[in-house]
């Protein structure tokens, strides 16, 4: 574990070189652990793959004591809940109709489009990290047979709710935006509103299953085509 | 409720507080005013709480109609500001009354300017705070710039205690900055030859500026990274993509991202920073974490004691 200066206020601690599951669940620990120690004196708190960002509030302290504190509560994980988060499952209709690059992914594994969609619901993804957008989950790993990489010119329009794949990671769009990742349904889940509380489904460190639902499923859910 | 009218909203005038923190864990990013310091001096000149919402005037082009009677201070940059077609002068609380008209014309030195009112602007926080982020539809009226017939609220009230910032006490704008930068993230991985050319050159601030992030264009400077995880971004980082052309995080930026980074520029520079026109010069200038801190200290203090002049 490595502590660095990211900025005026701010300690960058790396956990890693690679992500992995066990990395997630230290920074998780980490994360609560900071919550716990140094609470009034923390502005906001960056978990990503394998490294947090710990932004601090100069007024209440300094960075000679926040990384003597940083230190301390990095060194007494072990005791920490570092359990592996909620187990959130999101409905998926997953058809050419909502995901287009279906086809292209399964030509170039050598699969069905039927292979394709059991194998990105069989695995049990972690989120990594949340940003790009409010409420973009990145979600690890997809299992290497379906892996594929950004499309060569990105959408200008990906609808909210379109389920994506981009290299090992995928992720649920939570608003209409451009994007590059390859679609392969579509999610009738809110993953960001605003007007809710909570606002978002997941959280970081949370396991995430992908559940085939039917066109109309989709539709009554609230989804739209 | 009334407050005021927006006949025209300029360029990109944005409603704002100091800006949203404690949410990126949601991915929202931290918003707020680009310059503090002026922001800060407009709150400070009416009595406002510190946090109190004001309205950002990028580059200028607005005109409001007051609905009711307040005080009011325009800091930042400097812009013909008129009252019912009078000139007017910036730093100094003022009054407006219903019925009048207040117009900010464009910045001739600088290009952010705030608008201060007593008590101010009366907006609902979202994720506490009123910043509005474009990008994420969230803050300000409706999540978006202000638009024409769109209605400032706030509860008005006049001060009797009108203060003005002594000339010599004000920022000065020009079209050059130098930028004190706190060496960090993945510094070590650009070597001394590349550290050398970042620090001892100077860079032309791009047209391609926003609020998420300053394009600088001059000596290319490279690492020697290769990939990298996505990681959290925090205010002033200094990216350096693979074309090696620094850019300067700002307010609205993503809060992580994959591309390394030599370090972060001190949020009093990033004002200075975010005040320049395109084509201004900048240099960088590496400092320690503890000058960063006395910087900051003595900032604050000067700031506190400052005495603002009767008028």
């Amino acid at each position: 574990m490595k502590i660095e200066i990211a900025g005026q206020n701010s300690f960058i601690v790396y956990f890693a070189e690679q992500t992995s599951a066990a990395v997630s669940a230290q920074i998780q620990a980490a994360v609560a652990n900071i919550i716990a120690t140094m609470g009034d004196s923390i502005i906001d708190l960056v978990p990503s793959y394998a490294s947090l960002l710990v932004i601090f509030d100069l007024d209440r302290s300094d960075h000679f004591a926040i990384r003597k504190q940083l230190r301390a509560a990095l060194n007494n994980l072990d005791g920490v809940d570092s359990s592996a988060g909620e187990l959130v499952t999101l409905p998926v209709y997953y058809s050419v109709e909502a995901g287009p690059d279906l086809e292209i992914i399964a030509e170039r594994a050598g699969l069905s489009i039927e292979q394709v969609i059991e194998i990105h619901q069989q695995q049990e993804y972690r989120v990594y990290a949340i940003g790009f957008a409010p409420g973009f989950a990145y979600l690890g790993e997809v299992d290497e047979r379906i892996a594929a990489p950004r499309l060569a010119t990105p959408r200008q329009k990906v609808p909210r709710g379109a389920v994506a794949i981009a290299d090992r990671q995928t992720a649920v769009y939570p608003a209409v935006s451009p994007g590059g990742w390859n679609l392969i349904g579509l999610c009738p889940t809110r993953m960001f509103d605003p007007d809710r509380t909570p606002s978002m489904p997941v959280a970081v460190g949370d396991r995430i299953r992908f559940e085939a639902i039917s066109r109309d499923e989709f539709l009554a859910q609230g989804g739209e085509l | 409720m009334s407050g005021f009218l927006v006949q025209q909203p300029g360029l990109l005038s944005l409603l704002l507080d100091r800006g949203r923190y404690g949410a990126h864990n949601l991915g929202l990013t931290t918003g707020g005013p680009l310059d503090f310091v002026a922001f800060d001096w407009a709150n400070r000149l009416l009595g406002n709480d510190a946090n109190a919402t004001c309205l950002e005037i990028s580059f200028g082009g607005l005109a409001l109609d007051a609905e009711i009677d307040c005080s009011f201070v325009i800091t930042g940059a400097e812009a013909p500001c008129k009252l019912n077609g009078d000139a007017i002068p910036q730093w100094q609380t003022l009054d407006i009354q219903a019925g009048d008209r207040l117009e900010i014309g464009f910045a001739t030195y600088g290009t952010r300017a705030y608008l201060a009112v007593k008590g101010g602007f009366d907006i609902a926080p979202s994720f506490g705070s009123t910043a509005t982020v474009v990008r994420e539809k969230i803050g300000g009226l409706h999540g978006d710039k202000l638009q024409a017939g769109d209605r400032l609220p706030c509860s008005g009230g006049t001060t009797t205690d009108k203060r003005r910032l002594a000339a010599g006490d004000r920022p000065h704008y020009g079209d050059f900055a130098r930028l004190r930068v706190v060496p960090g993230y993945q510094q070590s991985a650009f070597d001394p030859t590349q550290q050398w050319r970042f620090y001892n050159s100077e860079y032309s601030l791009t047209e391609r500026c926003d609020r998420m992030g300053f394009r600088l264009e001059g000596e290319t400077v490279h690492s020697n990274m290769v990939g990298m995880l996505s990681e959290g971004i925090c205010h002033g980082a200094i990216q350096i993509p693979a074309d090696g052309q620094p850019i300067v995080l700002m307010n609205d930026r993503q809060t992580i991202g994959g591309y390394p980074k030599i370090g972060s520029v001190i949020p009093l520079d990033t004002s200075k920073l975010a005040q320049l026109t395109a084509g201004s010069k900048l240099r960088f200038e590496a400092i320690s974490i503890e000058q960063a801190h006395n910087i900051h200290c003595l900032e604050q203090a000067r700031f506190q004691r400052c005495s603002l002049q009767a008028c």
